[in-house]
Order: structure tokens, then sequence, then C-alpha cells
């Protein structure tokens, strides 16, 4: 069984939790106003949605990957923006110093982020460096005991927002990505500033933006795991990230059919449901062999990050085809609505911009491609 | 101060279907929850706990094994531990053999400040329970409480009534039972869940508690369910439209019409 008893009352906990709290009137008005309320935030954290996966001792819960996974799918599908905040402090916020953080570290830092009291923003890609992560450009350079940070972050989930971050630049331009290392910023240190933050397709009320380094001292004591070994814990740290894209897109994919099933069953056109053409119904069963095909990709990767297996390729199969599926899904979810799916009185337009970045996101479809190969064709 | 709390799982519909025979409840295939005035009663409990310092919080129900489940949960939402009564001699209990159950296993936990119960069960309706127990411990009970506030050795509270409510004060050891106003129950906490799977539920059949099984049960019930069936619907009623006067003429005609008056 990949699912025990904590899972299954985790799971109980997350959609009650979605049902009551992530009602239409909630999820309009974010739309809406593009903020996310804050006292939904506190209730989020006080259930322990921060730190699912992060042990007691730091501060949080001591649930696993599957744990989290169950919280992720659950929260998405009734509202992928909330299940971003769940997310953050879980995998790349929280993740980057799980790894690699030290003791005064995780006092310091990861404490207040699972509590939900501080917002820490994972800062990787650059404006010209996404999938090539390697190739940044922001640099830091020795100076007494601290590093002189200089750059430009983009596409900062939080950033506008968030207290803290860990941020990846080069201490070796001459190494690759042997040459990163990461460093945790307080935002509001002189030299950082965040850019305006960007209008996006979808997951309105989570505002994104660049941050700017500018001649930022970071004292050495706030240097993340050793010096160029930043991208391996970068890349460790999108393993898990896999797992939770992967886990909003089955969510937010299961609200799509479930909106789908409803709507077919509930319209009529010549005299009868919709559901009862087979152009629809056929549709309806596709969709949900698919998602039915990528939960169990998902929970077979957490289960393996659990049970202490190597799970990159099951991560990266996890999340390409869960995300793939997803936008699919959800394509079809506006096909059966018709004229109705186009409008924003319905859910399954919200559902279809949300979703597009999945594919996007922590890493493309291409790069899980990649990812996958490379581990297949190995030398 | 030691607090117990009485709970029950009972089927999540109001859709379950009755034995033609038995005339019991089927409970195969239904949804099984923590009765909702039971989660009131808990998180009494557990706002008690959240203030004062050194109170433990139990729960204690009369079930079937996988009523062990709804205790799990009760475990998640914050209680420190969990009491089972389970064994087939209690099976099919009415309410006075329920309480009498209860109260033993009661007795046996012992030392108890306050134990609270919801006003009822959404199968049976009864509302007899919670009141049975106190009187076979004998301790006082107030039933349909609404607030509460703790004062030392006394507790003053809210009984809710149809049009207001009374406030008793109550020493302690009591038994209260709650209404839904009393407050909003929480949610499970991850870490609570992750908590209560280590801990270990105690169950106690009827050797445990000191009865025997001839006092337990359906054996020891003197209520017998006679017939037990679905109202016919009654249909949608009449609205009657017009003046006072046009609704009042049309009201004497029908009811002449019907023979009632």
């Amino acid at each position: 069984m990949i699912f025990n008893e904590q899972h299954e009352l985790i799971r109980k906990l997350a959609r009650d939790f979605a049902k009551n709290e992530l009602t239409s009137d909630v999820l309009d008005k974010i739309e809406e106003t593009d903020i996310f309320p804050a006292e939904l935030l506190k209730k989020m954290g006080k259930a322990g949605f921060f730190g699912i996966k992060i042990p007691q001792e730091l501060g949080g819960s001591g649930s696993d990957h599957r744990g989290y996974a169950i919280v992720m799918e659950e929260i998405a599908r009734e509202s992928a923006v909330a299940s971003l905040y769940v997310s953050s402090p879980n995998s790349l916020g929280g993740g980057p110093l799980l790894l690699s953080g030290t003791a005064e570290q995780l006092e310091k830092y990861l404490k207040p982020v699972v509590t939900g009291e501080k917002i820490l923003a994972f800062a990787l890609t650059e404006p010209g460096a996404g999938s090539d992560a390697g190739g940044m450009t922001t640099t830091a350079v020795e100076d007494g005991d601290c590093y002189v940070l200089n750059g430009r972050k983009t596409f900062i989930t939080m950033a506008p927002f968030s207290d803290y971050a860990v941020v990846y630049a080069k201490t070796d331009m001459s190494r690759g990505t042997k040459g990163i290392t990461a460093f945790i910023i307080d935002m509001k240190m002189d030299g950082v500033s965040c850019g305006k933050p960007e209008h996006k397709m979808g997951l309105i009320g989570c505002a994104t933006s660049d941050i700017i380094l500018e001649n930022v001292r970071v004292s050495k004591a706030d240097m993340l795991g050793e010096l160029n070994q930043g991208f391996t814990n970068a890349m460790k740290t999108l393993d898990v990230g896999r797992i939770g894209v992967a886990a909003q897109s089955i969510g937010v994919a299961q609200a799509a059919l479930d909106a789908s099933i409803q709507y077919a069953k509930d319209r009529k056109q010549f005299g009868r449901r919709i559901a009862d053409f087979q152009g629809i119904s056929f549709m309806i069963a596709d969709m949900a062999t698919k998602l039915q095909a990528a939960k169990h990709l998902v929970y077979d990767a957490a289960y393996k990050k659990d049970t202490n297996q190597n799970a990159t390729t099951a991560a990266s199969m996890a999340k390409y085809f869960a995300s793939e599926i997803c936008n699919e899904i959800c394509a079809k979810a506006v096909q059966i609505h018709g004229g109705y799916g186009y409008m924003k009185d319905y859910r399954v337009e919200r559902l279809y911009r949300d979703c597009r970045v999945f594919t996007i996101y922590e890493g493309t479809s291409q790069v899980q491609q990649i990812v996958i190969a490379g581990q297949l064709l190995k030398k | 101060m030691k607090i117990l709390v009485c709970v029950k799982q009972v089927p999540d519909t109001n859709e379950v279907k009755i034995d033609p025979v038995k005339g019991t409840l089927i409970r195969e295939g239904v949804p099984s929850i923590l009765n909702p005035d039971d989660a009131n009663a808990l998180e009494a409990a557990l706002a008690i706990k959240d203030t004062e310092p050194n109170v433990t919080v139990s729960v204690l129900t009369m079930g079937p094994p996988q009523a062990s489940e709804m205790l799990r949960e009760c475990l998640a939402m914050g209680a420190d531990d969990a009491y089972l009564l389970s064994d087939r001699a209690f099976g099919g209990a009415d309410t006075w053999s329920t309480s009498n159950t209860l109260a033993a296993g009661i007795r046996k936990i012992g030392d108890l400040d306050i134990i609270f119960a919801g006003r009822q069960a959404i199968d049976g309706d009864t509302a007899q329970v919670g009141s049975q127990t106190a009187q076979r411990l004998d301790v006082p009970v107030v039933t349909y409480v609404q607030d509460i506030e703790l004062q030392g050795d006394k507790v003053i509270v809210q009984r809710q009534m149809e049009d207001g409510y009374e406030l008793i004060e109550v020493a302690t050891p009591c038994l209260l039972t709650a209404v839904k106003e009393l407050n909003e129950p929480r949610y499970m906490s991850i870490s609570n869940i992750v908590n209560a799977c280590k801990k270990e539920i105690t169950v106690w059949g009827h050797e445990d508690i000191n009865l025997s099984p001839e006092n337990c049960g359906l054996k020891a019930s003197p209520t017998q369910v006679f017939r037990s069936f679905t109202p016919a619907s009654k249909g949608k009623g009449e609205m009657l439209n017009g003046t006072v006067k046009e609704m009042s003429t049309s009201l004497i005609s029908k009811l002449k019409g019907l023979h009632v008056i």
C-alpha cells in the first residue's frame, strides 16, 4: 500500500479545509484583487500546511513526501494559487535550507517560514538563464567577511512580499555549474530591490517579480551550504519541487474532470444530456484514464522519496506526464463546456489558465525529457 | 485537570437505509463521521486545554473496532488519549444499556473534572445518553450548553432555551452536553495527525470495565424497536395569495371542505 492511515487523515484534513475555506466567493475575490488574504494564510499555517514534511524539531509537522503531495493535490483541486503558497515553504523555499542549512540558519530562517510568520523566495532563474540555470551571470565576490552580490533574478514567485530569498550566484565564473554558491539574503538589505509584479496569465493572487541585486553585502554566515556547491543544492530542491508541481497538476485536472462530468450530465442539446453523445463521453473516459495514470506516477515518485530510493527519474516522469495531461484535460474541459467554458463565470476557464504554467515552471516538459533520457542513457 | 469527551461514530448522511427485518440502520457503504455535536464537545475541551495549564483531554466511545478511525481523528484534533469500548457483548445497545457501559468505562478511567458529550447523535437523535450517563455516575448534568466559563472548581454555563438561555452554576465533576452554537470545531493539524498515528488506542471489553455480558448490549436493553420506517413525504404545502380577508375566507372554506372545522 502506498498510503497509510496518516496519509488518509491528511487527505481528509486537506479536503475538508479546501472545501470549507476555498469557496468560490473567496477565490473570485482573489482573482479580482490579485491579493491572497492574510487570514487564509494564517489558517493554512495553523493546519500545518507550510511544514508538512519538515521535521517537528524544526517547527514542521514531521510528515513525508506523500503527505505533501496529498495536500498539494487537494488544495490545488480547489485553488491552484493556494497550492503555490503550500509549495513555497515546503519545497523551493524550505528545501534548500533543509538540504544545506546549518543549525543556526535553520533556527533563524526555516522555523519562521514553516510557521507562516515569514516568506522565503527561491531565486535561481535569470533573464538569460532559464532551463540553462548554469548560464547565470549573477556574481558573488568575496570581500572580507562578506560576499558582494550583483545581478538580476527573474520570475521569482512571491518576491515582492518575501522576507528572505535563497539566491544562487557565480562564485567562480570559470567553472560553470561547479562555480555556483547559494546565499540567504534578507529582502530589506541595502542593494536589494524588486521589479514590478508581472502580469501573468493565471495563478492570480501570488505576485511574481524580478529581484535586483546591486552590491549586496551578504555575510559569510549566510552562505548556504559549501562554496561552489549551490548547483547541486538547487537541483536536489527541484527534485522535490517536481513532485509538488505534479501533485498540483493532478489536483487541477481532477477539478476539471469533476466539472466536466457535472456539466455533461446537466447540459441538454438535441433533446438529451450531452453526456449521452459519444463525442463527449469518450472525451471524459479519456480524461479520467489519463488522470488515473498520472496519479500513480505522482504517488510512486513520492513513495520513492519516502523510502530513500533514487527518485530523480520518477519525479521527472510524474511532473512531465501530469502537467501535460493536466493541460490536455483542462483544454477538453473547456471544450465540453462549449461557449460557457470560455466565460469567466465558469470554473474551467480559470483552471485552463492556471495550469498552463505547469509544463513550464520548475523545469519545462522538455527539460524533464532531458532528465529522463539522461538517466536512461547514462554512459 | 482531567477532561473526558464522549464521542460517537455515526453514518454521514440522512439517506441511510433501514433493515426491514431488524428495524436497525444498515451501515455498510455509508461513510462514517464524528457525530457533529460531539465535535463541538471535543472543541470545548480542547479550548480549555489551549488556555489552562496541565489539562489532559481524553476521548471515549463505544462501538465496533472501526470506531478507532474516528478516535484517531479526535487525537489528530488535539486530544491526548483515546479509549474504545468494543466487545460483541456491547452490540445492539439502547440508550439505557449504552449509558451503563459508558459509565463503567468512565469509572475505570476515573478522576475526571469535566465530562463532555454532544447534545445528541444524528443517527438516533435521542439526546438521552449524556444525561443517563451523568445519572449513573451521580454527577450533576447540564444539557444544551452554549457557553462555558471555568471558575475554580465550578463552571458557569449557558443552557440554551428556545427563547433565550439559563445561566447555571455547576460544581465539578459534572457532565455537560454541547450544542453546535457552543463553538466552531477546529481542523486536525498535520503534526497532530503524525503524532496521533503513533499513539495506542486503549480497547476495553466487558471484563475490563467489570460488566457481566447480561448487563451489556441488546440483552440489557429494555427498549424494543417495534418498527423503523421512512415517513411518507407530505408533499408541498399550499400557499394562499391575496389580501388577509381573501386568504382567511379561502382558508376557512378549505378547512370546512376537509371537515376540520
